[in-house]
């Protein structure tokens, strides 16, 4: 039984990283499809949590998936969701890396690297707008993104100096009754 | 870390016994190294053993507060000058292109030109080990005061502002990408279709991609 959760946890992170292009961000959409709405292995709530924890540790934002592996399989699942997002991809890029002279002279590169970003954009507004709905339930949540959002708009500071103002004005907000 | 001389780093790729770990062998790598040099005005390549690969990605893995693209791109290229930035350009577009996430595909690429296939996988190691131990121990941490009011406001807060920093990527990187009608509308599509109607995204993309790549051919030409 428990085998079975972790095939299962192992093919569905294997296949939202193998379809994903343009990094983290596009995969939150097809993760949480995924494990809250298909599978229902975790709540919405839950599901925001853990994405905010594993933002506020260091290390590549890919750990996001590590985190959503512990969650729903403790050290198993951990190491599971892990290698199924790193490995298979990775042995793509390094494949592509060895012909990377090749590639960089192909037409049909430059096409592509022309073509996705606007999806890329697309995919990205979608992971703010459903992380958004997973994680704010006040009117304060949507002031303090909306903040953060403006922040890393017009500015090139680090993510952490927003979020960790918004952590202080969300504790204290709380503590001074306000919500 | 001092780049070796030009005349020393033949010797020194073909000498490395760590070299017989990767089963592909360095022939390859050097015809391709030949012509990087050659074509442009870049450093030749630094010899980097797969102790540096895994402690420098190591450096990048627990320096990279909020997202390691700053990191990595100091430790790859100001720090430890291995690629230059127009080679580190070249690998990050490539990266971005490929499924995956993009810096963690470029890890693997810069491992796997240093160090063959082990490279890769310590270079890999390197970036990921210690994060997952800090992640872990942070959420067991969590677990203990989660009940907490001050931690529940917090965990609340920093929920809702991990939203806003994709809403603020995705405005900043639509700022410089969106810069016609058509990718506005390849975006909108993609945005409908994924964060509205919350279709699979494999869906999507198997639609999406095909039809934009074939439109950018078609603008290519027409452009001359």
């Amino acid at each position: 039984m428990k085998d079975d959760i972790l095939w299962q946890l192992g093919f569905a992170f294997f296949f939202t990283a193998i379809i994903s292009v343009g990094g983290i961000s596009t995969m939150i959409p097809e993760i949480h499809r995924q494990i809250v709405e298909t599978r229902g292995w975790m709540t919405n709530e839950q599901f925001a949590t853990a994405f905010a924890i594993s933002q506020v540790a260091p290390g590549p934002n890919i750990l996001m998936m590590t985190m959503m592996g512990w969650r729903i399989a403790g050290w198993a699942g951990l190491t599971v969701a892990t290698l199924a997002t790193i490995i298979p991809t990775s042995i793509i890029a390094l494949m592509a890396g060895r012909a990377e002279e090749r590639i960089e002279h192909a037409r049909w590169y430059a096409m592509t690297k022309r073509a996705l970003p606007p999806l890329v954009v697309g995919l990205i507004c979608a992971s703010a707008l459903i992380t958004a709905q997973a994680a704010i339930t006040d009117w304060l949540g949507v002031v303090l993104a909306a903040g953060v959002a403006l922040f890393m708009a017009t500015t090139r500071s680090n993510p952490l100096v927003p979020l960790s103002v918004a952590v202080v004005i969300g504790i204290v907000a709380a503590r001074i009754g306000y919500f | 870390m001092a780049p070796l001389a030009p005349g020393q780093i033949l010797l020194k790729t073909q000498k490395t016994s760590w070299n017989g770990f990767s089963p592909f062998g360095t022939v390859g790598r050097h015809d391709s190294r030949k012509t990087a040099v050659s074509k442009q005005e870049t450093m030749p390549k630094p010899h980097v053993s797969h102790l540096e690969l895994f402690t420098g990605f190591l450096m990048v893995g627990l320096f990279g507060f909020g997202g390691i693209a700053a990191a990595i791109y100091h430790v790859v290229v100001e720090r430890k000058k291995w690629l230059s930035a127009q080679e580190y350009a070249a690998v990050l577009g490539l990266g971005q292109v490929l499924p995956g996430a993009n810096l963690v595909n470029i890890t693997a690429v810069i491992g796997d030109r240093f160090g063959g296939l082990w490279g890769a996988v310590l270079s890999l190691l390197g970036l990921t080990l210690a994060p997952v131990l800090i992640l872990v121990a942070l959420a067991t941490l969590y677990d203990q005061f989660a009940t907490n009011p001050d931690v529940i406001a917090g965990t609340k807060a920093a929920a809702a502002g991990a939203a806003g920093l994709i809403f603020g990527t995705g405005y900043k990187l639509g700022k410089t990408i969106l810069d016609n009608r058509w990718s506005l509308v390849f975006a909108t599509l993609s945005f409908v279709s994924i964060g509205l109607l919350r279709w699979p995204l494999l869906g999507t993309l198997a639609v999406l991609a095909p039809i934009a790549v074939a439109f950018s051919f078609w603008r290519g030409r027409h452009e001359g």
